[in-house]
């Protein structure tokens, strides 16, 4: 498989407070790689890096670099809205805007300049498609975002994360607020999405890493300690520490 | 043990458990405070009903003497010198005018400073300047008043030699100025209860900071926004000492806001202060005037009650 982003020894302080150390990484393409490790060992600060939102948190400083497609996306070149264009969001909690169902997914391609009607409208019926909400929702894209389910919701927010054709898709813990029925058809969406974009996800789920993911990586206080493909990962971890955590020993 | 487990609980008073649920405090103030609480609350209500009670009654008999149609739909307002007239449209149309020229100033200023404010400043810019704002709504209005005069006219008068002394104009600017710390102050209330994770959505999308204020922040705190418009034109109308101040004291039916004009406020002023007799038409005026206010900014009121709540966007 071929390394699309290339994280070299990267360090990040909020303010004080070294929250990534020396991280070094190659994410492949085309693939789901699962981040896990007890809460507040970083896996969150390290997939903002990866989209620049940490930019916003005040105090925020990082060494090393990381290289998206071969180019430093913390580079002076860099545009930090086409970075976050090609790499999309998901979040814990599904956020939709207070908008209809189909204005939330033209929200980012009218950003990007998209105005013509025909266009849009395909371009919200291929993202619903995507996330497979479609069927659920194609009667009622006037309505309100808010009149769908959670696990809707989060496929919407995936949608709408998709509608702006990015080659990335972020995911932080985006199924830990839904039921287990939502959750099984988004890692299934994960799934069938993994052969189009490439997919970061955090997940405090190790069930989860472990049915989807073909990647993981293990973090324990702002350092990755172990990293190898899933099925190694869990049947035969080479870091004692690793399997004290998948064993739930401890975190 | 077990079969305490599976038995059903009876009250059979056999517990070896004592618990005394009896109130251990005196009930007294329990019942006092209610009563005093109320009795404070029917305080201002009365007062209030006594108010409208007594506008009523004496524009009842206002309308006794005076035609409602000639008050409504008169051009010329002259109560106080003969011949008289009472048409109340050149004291509307004054309020209006200095209203519409403080909106004008006030709600643009004041929803970019909440835009600023919510959107582009440290926290420590926001920590010093909101209580500023507080401060700022406090200052007398008569201050205002002597800022107009003494400070706003002249420069009017500086571009277009031909203004008056006194003009809608400069009060309007600065009855405008005066309420630019509300519509910030309720705006950025609005904007900053905006959840972090709908701006976060957006930038996640490739939105610009601009692009967030514009097309999420701005459009769900909408309603906070409008009512916060709406509460600032009911200011506007309302006020007082500015106008009778910096606008003049000449009802007159103009488009021009360099002339001298008067409001509905600055009347009221005007006679009450004056040595017009009581129960006398002329003084029965102020009544019928203030009548007139207190319908409009009613009025505002639920408008800016409604207006809130149409266009609530649930997040
Ligand atoms: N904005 C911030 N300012 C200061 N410290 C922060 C900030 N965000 C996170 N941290 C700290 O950085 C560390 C890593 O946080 P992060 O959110 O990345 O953890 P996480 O692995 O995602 O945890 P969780 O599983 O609970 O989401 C934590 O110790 C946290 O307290
Ligand atoms: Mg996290």
């Amino acid at each position: 498989m071929q390394t699309l982003i290339e994280i070299n020894k990267l360090n990040l302080f909020y303010t004080a407070f070294h929250a990534l150390k020396n991280v070094s990484l190659k994410i492949p393409e085309k693939a789901i790689t699962a981040f896990i490790g007890p809460s507040g060992c970083g896996k969150s600060t390290l997939l903002r890096t990866l989209n620049r939102m940490n930019d916003m948190i005040p105090g925020t400083r990082i060494e090393g670099t990381i290289a998206i497609g071969g180019t430093d996306i913390y580079s002076n070149e860099v545009d930090v809205e086409t970075l976050r264009k090609k790499v999309g969001m998901v979040f814990q909690q599904p956020n939709p805007f207070p908008k209809s169902i189909y204005d939330n997914i033209a929200y980012g391609p009218r950003l990007h300049g998209i105005r013509n009607r025909q266009q849009l409208d395909e371009i919200v019926e291929n993202s619903l498609r995507a996330s497979v909400l479609w069927d659920e929702v194609k009667d009622h894209l006037k309505r309100s975002a808010f009149s769908l389910s959670g696990g809707q919701q989060q496929r919407l927010c995936i949608a709408r994360a998709l509608a702006v054709n990015p080659d990335i898709l972020l995911m932080d813990e985006a199924t830990s607020a839904l039921d287990p029925i939502s959750t099984l058809k988004i890692e299934e969406l994960a799934q069938e999405l993994k052969d189009r974009y490439t997919i970061v996800m955090v997940t405090h789920n190790m069930h989860q890493a472990a049915r989807v993911s073909n990647q993981t990586v293990f973090f324990l206080n702002g350092e990755v300690v172990e990293y190898a493909d899933t099925e190694k990962l869990f049947s035969n971890p080479s870091d004692q520490r690793t399997e004290d955590y998948i064993s739930g020993r401890f975190g | 043990m077990r079969s305490e487990v599976t038995q059903p609980m009876k009250a059979s008073g056999k517990s070896p458990i004592k618990l005394d649920f009896r109130n251990e405090k005196s009930h007294l103030l329990d019942k006092i405070v209610p009563i005093l609480l109320f009795l404070c609350a029917a305080l201002s209500i009365l007062t209030t009903i006594g108010i409208v009670f007594t506008l009523i009654t004496e524009t009842f008999q206002f309308f006794q003497k005076v035609s409602i149609m000639d008050y409504l739909f008169g051009t010329k307002w002259s109560p106080l010198i003969d011949p008289k007239s009472f048409g109340v449209l050149p004291l509307l149309s004054g309020t209006f005018m200095i209203t519409i020229i403080a909106c004008i100033v006030a709600i643009p200023l004041g929803l970019a400073s909440a835009i600023y404010l919510s959107e582009y400043a440290h926290k420590r810019v926001r920590k010093i300047i909101k209580p500023i704002l507080e401060v700022l709504a406090g200052v007398p209005t008569i201050v205002y008043g002597y800022f107009a005069l003494s400070l706003i006219t002249p420069l009017i008068r500086g571009i277009f030699p031909d203004t008056g002394v006194f003009n809608a104009l400069s009060a309007g600017i600065v009855v405008g100025i005066m309420i630019i710390p509300m519509v910030c102050s309720l705006s950025e209330d609005a904007m900053s209860a905006v959840p972090r994770s709908l701006r976060d959505g957006a930038y996640a999308l490739g939105a610009t900071r601009f692009e967030v204020a514009l097309k999420i922040v701005v459009p769900a705190a909408l309603s906070g926004i409008v009512a916060s418009a709406v509460l600032a034109f009911s200011r506007a109308i309302g006020e007082t000492m500015i106008v009778t101040v910096a606008a003049g004291a000449t009802p007159k039916l103009t488009a021009d806001p360099l002339e001298s004009i008067q409001t509905m406020t600055a009347y009221i002023v005007q006679v009450s202060m004056g040595d017009t007799p009581h129960g006398s038409i002329e003084y029965g005026t102020i009544f019928a005037v203030g009548m007139t206010l207190f319908i409009i900014t009613f009025l505002l009121n639920i408008l800016a009650q409604y207006v809130a709540r149409r266009f609530r966007e649930e997040y």
